[in-house]
């Protein structure tokens, strides 16, 4: 199809505004590689890994107990919030009278929108110390998957929401016709065509749990150590640079900007496996 | 029929898990809400919201605060919003969903979902303030919001519009429309409910957010005379007088209160909007 | 069913206001930056979040004597007070402990003290901890509270993250290494240890002593430990007596002069005393 002087315009500036947008990332990954230069040179990128503590003021810089902490944390976040999020999406369209309907989506907008810092707040003040009834100190990797799930699960409700609106209505009514029962529409239908946005719900889910800095810092206890159970302390990569980072300086700093970059390679291989797992599937 | 009775059984299991799920995020949603309200109603009033913060934010009120939040909001949007629209558009319409192009960009984006708050706020720090000049800044801490809640806003914009059905567009093209109007006339008002989406989400997630705010915006909490200014956000505030500041945490609850507040009347406003626009630009 | 083609000219209306309403937040901004821009003198503080806040109070009293002149006060830690005031992205660095001997260049100028006191759950029936027994917790050795009289149940020790003054000046008075001590629970600020230690009954941790006795003077559920004999209280450490105490510093990058000299003599003058006692710290001279 050819375009119209009007339309290559177009496409061009949109180019430029998606390069933009693009770039920002390799912005960042150039910045943190800068910022972590200088312990990289002085340690070496196995320290990082093979030292046997996390004691950056003596040059020791395992961080494997905070990537644990991060990977953890994010798994049980995101596969408790899934099913949670995709059924209240469901509840929203499938279940509810309408009015309770639009009660609910209000409600889970206004979730979206709590601040981190309150959700921490809670979880410090409320959940870590009924945990702590169950098995002390309270503040665990059970504290920081619990509060994860409820500011992730807005995201991922939504989002599906929004792809099961998209759903035509004629694929409902031709259901509607065959005499499909309202469990077998969903799973044969909706939830196969709304699949590519539930996908990225989980994504940005996902993101935003492994990203997530302040709540996961009040509640998981931050103890350096790989964690034996779930009511074990644990110390996320997000926390650690948010704790040490304004008292760091020099190499410590340095290996605080190592913390950043592993988690941002953590994410791109994230990205890369979805890939892998949904090419020409996704958008097909 | 002993497959019809089964189907019922098995509709009626799913809709009991789903009401349980419905019915448990509310109570988890309420129950925050809750605390939030009985923390924070003694202390507000007409004037903690006129008021300046007095002797470190235990006394007082936030109004340089919402000011600050605001303007901060302001310069996020109007950063964001053309960006994200015009890399959606392009990567929705113009780039085949297999495109070298369209999957760096995509990927890049995705990655930049996951980045930590904690870690935009030392790259705000480092490139908005320092590399460019801006200081601690309104400016800084919107342009930083805006790179956070790009992908987000991206990603809810092409989801929305990839699930438009193809007949909008060979109609438009049937019509003899330049691809140029497909989108502005066509596409775009078809996509609103999903732009309100990542409107919302992205709002929540600016006005929620507090690490990156932190290094860029700053600290200051006097009323900002222009962009230029630094100001202190509110959920900045809100992590202060929790962690910070003893006795600050009824102070902190209020002005969580308000922040929630504001959040459930912008929301209700995109919504209200976003529903009138759409039935003003397209019949359905 | 759908005919998507049907639109009304007031939706480009509708698109028009918005835009105009957006152009005109920048243009007043703008427009309001070029007004702010007069003969004012700036001053950017930045550093330690223990000291923020009662800079913030300083600075606010300052400007209200001195107008034209403003203070930027940013929060950020003492190493970012250091990295700042060296690289002159800041006239005055906070820092919530002493220089440092690698930070020789720098000049620092004490403003007030604070104490550092053992805390524990209100419900705890301990009275007392030795400076060994402490040392003892710590260190792991001791992990039931009846072991140093109390009753029976583990103790949860809390610490202060890495880098952080007060754990070096924790683990200095203690003769500790941070490598010997087994914490459950690692906190950053002042109020996220009294949080952390109310919320559990068996916890023992370390604060700042005008936060603790602020806090429990209001109900929290903590009890601050006398050190060696001394009550943990913000008397006793301006008395000197407390043993825990150390010294909060604003540092210039060589001498101060001009406005910055007068801000970090108002800083350590009388008339901000109250400002400091009103922030639960001890004003340096008495």
């Amino acid at each position: 199809m050819s375009l119209s002087l009007r339309d290559r315009i177009l496409v061009w500036s949109l180019r430029g505004a998606a390069l933009v947008a693009g770039a920002i990332v390799a912005l960042i990954v150039v910045f943190l590689f800068i910022g972590s230069f200088p312990v990289m040179r002085d340690a070496g990128l196995g320290s990082f890994f093979l030292d046997e503590a996390w004691r950056p003021t003596e040059q020791l810089y395992n961080l494997t107990p905070m990537l644990w902490g991060s990977i953890l944390v994010t798994i049980g976040a995101v596969s408790l919030a899934t099913p949670l999020a995709v059924l209240s999406a469901l509840f929203c369209h499938f279940y509810a009278p309408a009015a309770l309907a639009r009660i609910y989506r209000r409600l889970i907008e206004l979730l979206a929108g709590i601040p981190s810092v309150v959700y921490g707040l809670w979880g410090l003040m409320v959940l870590a110390p009924m945990i702590g009834l169950i098995s002390a100190p309270g503040t665990s990797l059970l504290a920081g998957i619990l509060i994860l799930s409820i500011m992730i699960l807005p995201t991922i409700a939504m989002l599906a929401d929004a792809a099961i609106s998209n759903v035509p209505r004629s694929f409902m009514y031709g259901c509607a016709a065959l005499g499909f029962s309202r469990w077998t529409t969903i799973r044969r239908i909706v939830l196969p065509t709304a699949r590519s946005g539930l996908l990225t719900g989980v994504i940005m889910g996902t993101g935003r749990a492994i990203g997530e800095t302040m709540a996961v810092l009040m509640v998981c206890g931050n103890a350096v150590r790989t964690p034996g159970s779930i009511f074990d302390s644990v110390r996320t990569l997000t926390a650690n640079i948010a704790l040490e980072m304004a008292y760091a300086t020099d190499n410590h700093r340095a290996s605080l900007f190592v913390s950043g970059l592993i988690l941002t390679a953590i994410i791109f291989g994230l990205v890369m496996l979805a890939e892998v797992l949904s090419r020409g599937r996704i958008y097909g | 029929m002993a497959k019809g009775r089964w189907n019922r059984w098995r509709d009626a299991i799913v809709a009991v898990t789903t009401w349980t799920a419905a019915i448990l995020v509310a109570v988890v949603f309420v129950w925050l809400l809750a605390d939030i309200v009985i923390g924070g109603i003694a202390k507000l009033s007409w004037t903690f919201l006129t008021e300046a913060p007095r002797d470190a934010g235990r006394a007082g009120g936030i109004a340089p605060i919402l000011v600050s939040t605001a303007l901060i909001l302001a310069v996020c949007m109007v950063a964001s919003v053309p960006l994200s629209l015009a890399t959606a558009i392009l990567l929705a319409e113009f780039t085949p969903a297999d495109g070298i192009f369209g999957r760096v960009v995509r990927r890049s984006l995705d990655v930049l979902a996951g980045v930590p708050s904690i870690v935009f706020g030392l790259f705000g720090y480092a490139f908005f303030c320092n590399t460019l000049g801006l200081g601690f800044s309104i400016l800084s801490g919107g342009l930083t919001l805006a790179c956070m809640v790009l992908p987000l806003l991206i990603r809810t914009t092409e989801e929305g519009m990839r699930s438009l059905s193809d007949d909008y567009r060979r109609a438009a093209a049937a019509l003899g429309m330049t691809r140029t109007t497909t989108i502005f006339k066509v596409l775009l008002p078809a996509a609103l409910p999903s732009l309100i989406v990542g409107l919302i989400l992205s709002i929540g997630r600016a006005s929620a957010e507090t690490a990156a705010l932190i290094f860029t915006s700053g600290y200051v909490d006097r009323m900002p005379s222009s962009l230029w200014d630094s100001g202190r956000a509110i959920t900045v505030h809100i992590l202060d007088l929790a962690i910070n500041v003893p006795g600050g945490t009824e102070n902190a609850y209020a002005t969580a209160l308000v922040l929630v507040m504001a959040l459930l009347i912008i929301n209700s406003v995109a919504s209200w909007l976003g529903q009138r626009w759409l039935r003003r630009s397209i019949v359905r | 069913m759908d005919n998507p083609f049907i639109y009304t000219s007031s939706e480009g209306c509708y698109m028009r206001k918005a835009l105009g309403l957006v152009s005109l937040v920048v243009a007043v901004s703008v427009g309001g930056c070029k007004g702010s821009e007069s003969e004012q003198k700036k001053v950017v503080i930045t550093g330690s979040s223990t000291v923020a806040p009662v800079m913030l109070e300083i600075a606010k009293r300052f400007e209200s004597k001195n107008p034209g002149v403003r203070i930027d006060v940013q929060t950020g830690g003492s190493s970012r007070g250091i990295a700042d005031a060296r690289e002159g992205r800041a006239d005055i660095g906070m820092i919530s402990r002493s220089l440092k001997s690698t930070e020789s260049d720098l000049k620092g100028f004490a403003v007030a003290y604070d104490g550092i006191c053992i805390i524990v759950h209100k419900s705890n029936p301990i009275k007392t901890l030795t400076d060994e027994q402490i040392v003892k917790i710590y260190k792991g050795e001791v992990s039931n509270w009846s072991e140093v009289g109390g009753s029976d149940a583990k103790i949860t020790v809390v610490n202060k993250a890495e880098g952080r003054s007060t754990l070096e000046l924790f683990l200095k008075h203690f003769g500790l290494k941070n490598k010997d001590i087994k914490a459950d629970v690692v906190i950053g600020d002042n109020e996220q240890g009294v949080k952390t230690v109310a919320g559990n009954p068996n916890s023992v941790g370390y604060v700042s002593v005008g936060t603790a006795e602020y806090d429990a003077s209001q109900g929290v559920a903590i009890k601050p430990l006398p050190s060696r004999g001394v009550e943990a209280s913000t008397k006793a450490v301006l008395d000197g007596r407390f043993p825990l105490r150390r010294t909060l510093h604003v540092v210039t990058k060589g001498a101060p002069q001009g406005v910055v000299k007068d801000i970090i003599d108002f800083a350590q003058s009388a008339e901000v005393h109250d400002l400091i006692q009103g922030q639960y710290f001890v004003p340096i001279t008495p």
